[in-house]
């Protein structure tokens, strides 16, 4: 592989109607060159449709797709010179394995000898090469993604597009070959793309995550940016699990204070003055031992409690509050978990983040 | 006997019926049928001699293969941009265009060979809209010869070339044709690379299916070759019914149902003959 790096892409307000249905409204994404992006939504929000559009399969009905600052929103797919690994791998079936991989070479009109030598290459870089003379239909799942990403790589692509690279594999291989995909951009340098419903391939994934709701681009940032300071509360419950509370926001030099009934919970993040949301994460809450401060303490009762081997997951019910969820690790956990059981809640103030209501 | 020797038995006893019925009252009599080829007019190989012998024997044979090549060729030609246009369709156009391939199968091929005739005859539509616009000066021979034929059974066998076709076509998923554009290839790249080789199990099927039916052909040759062109079919016709020499064309059944089976043998193992049956797979 030549060590050609990777490339930028940028969209510009980018949108696409069928009719009535907007499927993707106005969405703009810079994706640095070398970078690993994920669009992230729940299926319906449009993210296999921005992929389409980056593709060039499907035509966006306004905005523009930039490469390196050139148009190419009116590029056909097989002149965009972008490398796609597409959901279910879509391999050719009347190829063995090493055909498969020299299709784009072919198509490209390369000479025999050089193509044979990247297909050799390639699929050394993803172990494969023992089986080049198989049928796709002799592969296991694992293997056929393989080859996936060895024919999408083998003509040192622009970008690389991954559509639901993994969705077809069982969870424990699924694991396994998260793993190699990481090492794989690392190796390769390029720029990839990549599109999942599955929050926990993201997190893991990507240098940055954009997420899609309804059509729309709701955030973009790092992984832990993204969870550690959601902007809606569709981006804290779609990422991760959270608590809600919902109340009168004021400010404070430390940031926001959210009054509900008689309990005031310092958190961070701007909110208009008004009714406020914060979000909470279940595991950022503490049951505090006796005598032990915080910034917010909170009493109630266990209304439920169950044990998942590495911890435990318990709702509270508080008088203010409402109920909240918890999840304690099992060795950090001051008291025995029981029904009815009065505890002491706390929180750090950073934990509580001011998060908007999700647009219409 | 093992229980499931006892079950195969079980089911071979439910067919049996069906089985002694076809052997009575429909295998047994075309052997017999046929093997009048051996005893008739003198017990022996004498008919079969004719193959190596006789001139006009060999000329039927020859013709009926000419024409089965031929039409197979074009009826799959046609077939393939019909199935291909069928295929790339939505599902409620689909059903449309299917339809108008089966109706003409619900036809008379009586209908459709005067039909024929009185299209592409020397004062027919054809001929005097060709005269009309200054094409031609004289008309055309284009029936009661070999080229009306041909014309004939292309119509009447183009239905059963895309009906293989389009089942092989329906299964060759979209994605794959996405990812040949996607991996740099053109439309006719993507095409001749891809779709063409994964519907060419179906193109086969076709082909044997189309060329079995061609070769026995009789009515639609009798009526536009003109008596002319012999084919096979209506040469034995001719030999049984008119000169009333059985054993030849016994013969020339037999050497019809053996090129038939022949043909079968040869391309079951090269496709899935099932899919000819609608069994798809």
């Amino acid at each position: 592989m030549s060590g050609r790096a990777g490339h930028a892409l940028s969209l510009q307000a980018v949108s696409k109607r069928y009719g009535e249905f907007v499927a993707v409204a106005d969405a703009s994404l810079e994706v640095g060159s070398g970078r690993f992006l994920t669009l992230l939504g729940p299926s319906g929000s449009g993210k296999t449709t921005i992929l389409m559009m980056i593709a060039g399969f499907v035509e966006p009905s306004a905005g523009r797709v930039l490469l390196d600052g050139r148009d190419i929103t009116a590029v056909p797919p097989e002149r965009r010179e972008f490398g796609m690994v597409f959901q279910g791998y879509a391999l050719f079936p009347h190829m063995t394995v090493a055909e498969n991989v020299a299709f784009p070479l072919r198509v490209r009109r390369l000479g025999r000898a050089e193509r044979d030598a990247r297909v050799r290459a390639t699929l050394d870089l993803v172990q494969l090469e023992q089986f080049a003379d198989r049928r796709p239909s002799q592969l296991s799942g694992g293997q056929q993604q393989r080859v996936a990403l060895a024919r999408a790589l083998v003509f040192d692509p622009a970008l690389l597009l991954l559509d639901e690279p993994l969705s077809a594999l069982d969870k424990k291989l699924r694991a396994e070959l998260q793993d190699e995909l990481k090492a794989l951009h690392r190796r390769v340098g390029r720029t990839f793309i990549n599109v999942t419903h599955d929050q926990e391939e993201a997190l893991s994934l990507s240098d940055e995550i954009a997420i899609l709701n309804n059509g729309r681009l709701v955030q973009v940032g790092a992984p832990h940016a993204l969870y550690e300071r959601p902007a809606t509360r569709f981006v804290a419950s779609f990422l991760g699990r959270s608590n809600f509370i919902e109340g009168e926001a004021e400010e404070d030099d430390g940031g926001l204070v959210l009054r509900r009934g008689a309990t005031r919970v310092l958190a961070v993040g701007r909110a208009g003055p008004g009714r406020a949301l914060l979000s909470l994460r279940p595991e950022k809450i503490a049951v505090l031992p006796e005598g032990e401060a915080e910034d917010n303490v909170v009493e109630g009762r266990i209304a439920a409690w169950s044990y998942l081997g590495a911890g435990y997951a318990i709702t509270v019910t508080t008088a203010d509050l409402g109920e909240l969820k918890v999840h304690l690790q099992a060795w950090r956990i001051p008291v025995t978990p029981a029904e009815g059981l009065p505890v002491r809640l706390g929180w750090p103030r950073g934990a509580a983040v001011a998060v908007a209501e999700d647009a219409a | 006997m093992r229980p499931a020797g006892r079950h195969a038995l079980g089911w071979w006893g439910l067919i049996l019926p069906a089985f002694l019925l076809m052997t009575a009252f429909y295998v047994a009599p075309i052997l017999q049928v046929l093997a009048i080829s051996f005893t008739e007019p003198q017990p022996g190989l004498g008919n079969y001699e004719r193959l190596l012998t006789s001139e006009s024997v060999q000329r039927v044979i020859g013709t009926t293969l000419r024409i089965g090549v031929v039409t197979t060729a074009i009826a799959l030609v046609l077939g393939y941009a019909l199935a291909y246009r069928i295929a790339l369709s939505g599902p409620k156009a689909q059903r449309w265009w299917l339809l108008a391939v089966l109706v003409p199968l619900w036809i008379s091929v009586l209908v459709r060979a005067f039909a024929w005739v009185t299209l592409l005859r020397r004062q027919g539509l054809v001929n005097q809209g060709l005269m009309a616009v200054g094409a031609i000066e004289e008309p055309l021979a284009l029936v009661w010869n070999e080229f009306g034929i041909v014309v004939g059974m292309v119509h009447y066998m183009v239905p059963y070339a895309v009906l293989p076709m389009l089942s092989a076509m329906r299964e060759i998923d979209p994605r794959v044709l996405a990812a040949a554009r996607g991996l740099g290839a053109g439309r006719a790249g993507a095409f001749l690379r891809v779709f063409l080789p994964l519907s060419l199990p179906g193109v086969f099927a076709a082909g044997v299916l189309v060329f079995i039916f061609s070769l026995g052909f009789y009515i639609t040759p009798a009526i536009l070759g003109g008596g002319k062109t012999l084919m096979a079919a209506e040469w034995i016709k001719l030999q049984i019914l008119d000169l009333i020499r059985w054993g030849l064309g016994a013969m020339m059944a037999t050497v019809l149902v053996v090129a038939i089976l022949g043909t079968l043998a040869v391309f079951s193992r090269l496709v899935n003959l099932r899919r000819l049956f609608g069994a798809g797979g």
